[in-house]
């Protein structure tokens, strides 16, 4: 199974060679973020930054006023906590076109611990203005996503990841769009809203819940901001219910940010599926979310909880 | 420099400091003691040194000046206003909601304002950015950036300037006003520099070091610094925070943010002609 940092560095690959307007900044960790392999066939454009997150994203913003497209690529961690006011206040505020690809998102990221699993990210990026915020499903999304992403002037910050995934999407079935979501499977009883590698677990529990007689709709919300409202509130006219699913905290997430959709505009009970509140530890991925309940078997038990509460 | 151009550029300077202390009481709040003390820095570089107008401020290969201490932005508006970039009528608007001039640069609001500076330790590495933009883009304009000592306390900063030296960038000259008071007091009481030409050089710069209100001395150090190559320059500038209103030099009090009262600036405007 190939990862979605790979896929990143593919897809770059790819698309460098149509195009020369982008360059990659690195901070001393091209092989963690999946670069490597776009360095090789393009050398001249990676900048080595050095371990200086901050700087780098600063800089990323100077290059940016000369008329190139950086892409950041660094850890989830150091992009959105250790450099998020040059983030906010060099790229974001002054609206600069500079992307930031995070990998090492959540428990995804295994053996290395909780120093290095982005459980805030979503909640910190979404929350400043100007930024817009993506986490593709697969590496066939992630490819379709990175040009649409190159091809919109302003700042965005894209979530690739770090284990090996399954592909959801064949190639060229999956388009991208901003403020859109794909629903991945019809069903009348509840919806799913999952993004990045709970997109896959989400379709594995709505194939369960099936089996016992429940139609779960699933739903990628691969654009975090801007959210495709449109269907998430016709998701819930529709089914009444809603359980969101992310390897992230469940405060300020995406989940909350379908939450903040269904407050607002068409109120209904949610369970939410997440890292509650607490900080990851080392371990492989696979049983990690097992420990931490955000696997299939979790969201199978909250859409049971979440139809209880269905009035 | 003839003795005819040094009194254009000193009387320049007086009416950037003039406008200095206007905006600053219509404001009623800003810091007026930093930019006070980078007048003859900013004058010289828009008067002497840079390829820069209203006409050219959006092409590619305009020279551009950083102010990383971006909340000695009073000075940087007296400049742009002079230079025809916007009417006198927006001084008045200063730091007041719905106005063009915001409390700290804003380059989508003002015209001539090359980056949002206002968070300390953030423009110099802009400033490297546009620097390596230039290069990679084979754009053969200048950057100029301007620092506070006190500013030099963050560790992006030096981040920035460990970069720039790595990859040899002699189409960036920065400039540190080195006024010796940061916000709450002396930079000597916080986190003391010295000594800091030798730090700078040891990070691989091109130092040179000026009396930061001495036009000839600007410009004998802007000659030498754009000769240099491989190398970035950094001008240690020597001012007084405050520099030219008597009761504002050399004292805390005025930094920020800080309003004058109407008698104030009259007495300020009398200090300085
Ligand atoms: C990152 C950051 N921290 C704190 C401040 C608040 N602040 C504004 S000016 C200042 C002092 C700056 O001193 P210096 O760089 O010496 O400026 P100058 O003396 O030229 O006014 C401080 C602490 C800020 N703007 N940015
Ligand atoms: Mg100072």
């Amino acid at each position: 199974m190939p990862t979605m940092r790979d896929a990143f560095g593919l897809a770059l690959t790819g698309l460098a060679e149509e195009r020369d307007d982008f360059i990659v900044l690195d901070p001393d960790v091209g092989g963690g973020t999946g670069i490597n392999v776009f360095k090789e066939r393009f050398p001249h454009r990676v900048i080595q930054c050095g371990i200086a997150e901050q700087n780098m994203m600063s800089m990323a913003a100077g290059i940016a006023s000369t008329g190139l497209i950086p892409i950041v690529a660094c850890y989830a961690v150091f992009a959105s906590m250790r450099a998020v006011e040059q983030a906010r206040n060099s790229i974001a505020y002054p609206n600069f076109n500079v992307k930031i690809a995070a990998s090492h998102l959540g428990l995804d990221v295994g053996p290395d611990g909780a120093t290095h699993q982005a459980i805030e990210d979503i909640a910190i990026m979404r929350a400043i203005p100007n930024m817009r915020v993506v986490s593709p499903a697969d590496p066939v999304e992630l490819r379709a996503a990175l040009e649409v992403i190159i091809d919109h002037y302003g700042p965005v910050y894209l979530r690739t990841g770090r284990s090996p995934v399954s592909t959801i999407f064949k190639e060229g079935d999956v388009g991208f769009k901003f403020g859109r979501s794909l629903k991945l499977r019809e069903g009348s009883d509840v919806t799913i809203a999952a993004a990045g590698v709970m997109v896959k677990r989400a379709l594995m529990a709505s194939d369960t819940l099936h089996k016992m007689g429940i139609q779960a709709a699933v739903l990628n919300i691969s654009s975090i901001k801007p959210i495709d409202k449109t269907l998430i509130i016709e998701c819930a006219k529709e089914t009444k219910a809603f359980v969101t699913a992310e390897d992230h905290n469940i405060i300020g997430g995406m989940g909350s940010a379908v939450c903040e959709v269904l407050s607002q505009h068409c109120p209904a009970p949610v369970e939410m599926v997440g890292i509650k509140d607490k900080f990851g530890s080392s371990g492989d991925p696979e049983e990690l979310i097992t420990l931490y309940g955000i696997d299939d078997a979790s969201i199978v038990e909250a859409v049971k909880r979440v139809i209880k509460r269905k009035r | 420099m003839d003795n005819k151009r040094l009194l254009e550029l000193t009387t320049i300077a007086k009416k950037i400091r003039s406008d200095i202390i206007e905006m600053n009481y219509y404001a009623g709040s800003g810091h007026p003691g930093g930019s006070l003390s980078c007048v003859e820095i900013i004058t010289y570089l828009y008067w002497e040194v840079m390829n820069i107008s209203p006409e050219i401020r959006t092409k590619a290969d305009r020279d551009r000046f950083i102010l990383s201490k971006g909340h000695s932005c009073l000075a940087l508006y007296a400049a742009l206003y002079q230079k025809g970039f916007f009417k006198r009528d927006e001084f008045k608007g200063l730091r007041k909601a719905g106005n063009m001039l915001q409390g700290h640069p804003d380059r989508l609001t003002t015209p001539g304002v090359e980056f949002n500076s206002g968070s300390l330790g953030q423009g110099i590495s802009f400033a490297v950015g546009c620097a390596l933009g230039a290069r990679l883009c084979s754009l053969s304009f200048m950057t100029y950036a301007l620092l506070g000592d006190g500013e030099l306390n963050e560790g992006q900063v030096w981040e920035a300037l460990m970069f720039a030296a790595h990859k040899g960038l002699d189409n960036l000259i920065a400039v540190i006003d080195y006024n010796k008071l940061q916000s709450d007091d002396f930079c000597e009481n916080v986190t003391s520099l010295e000594p800091l030409l030798d730090k700078i050089k040891a990070f691989n710069w091109h130092v040179l070091e000026v009396d930061g209100h001495n036009f000839y001395a600007l410009e004998h150090a802007f000659d030498r610094a754009r000769k240099i190559k491989r190398r970035p320059t950094m001008i240690i500038a020597h001012t007084v925070k405050g520099k030219g209103v008597d009761f504002m030099e050399n004292s805390p009090k005025w930094h920020g943010s800080i309003g004058l009262s109407k008698e104030e600036w009259n007495i300020a405007q009398k200090s300085l002609f």
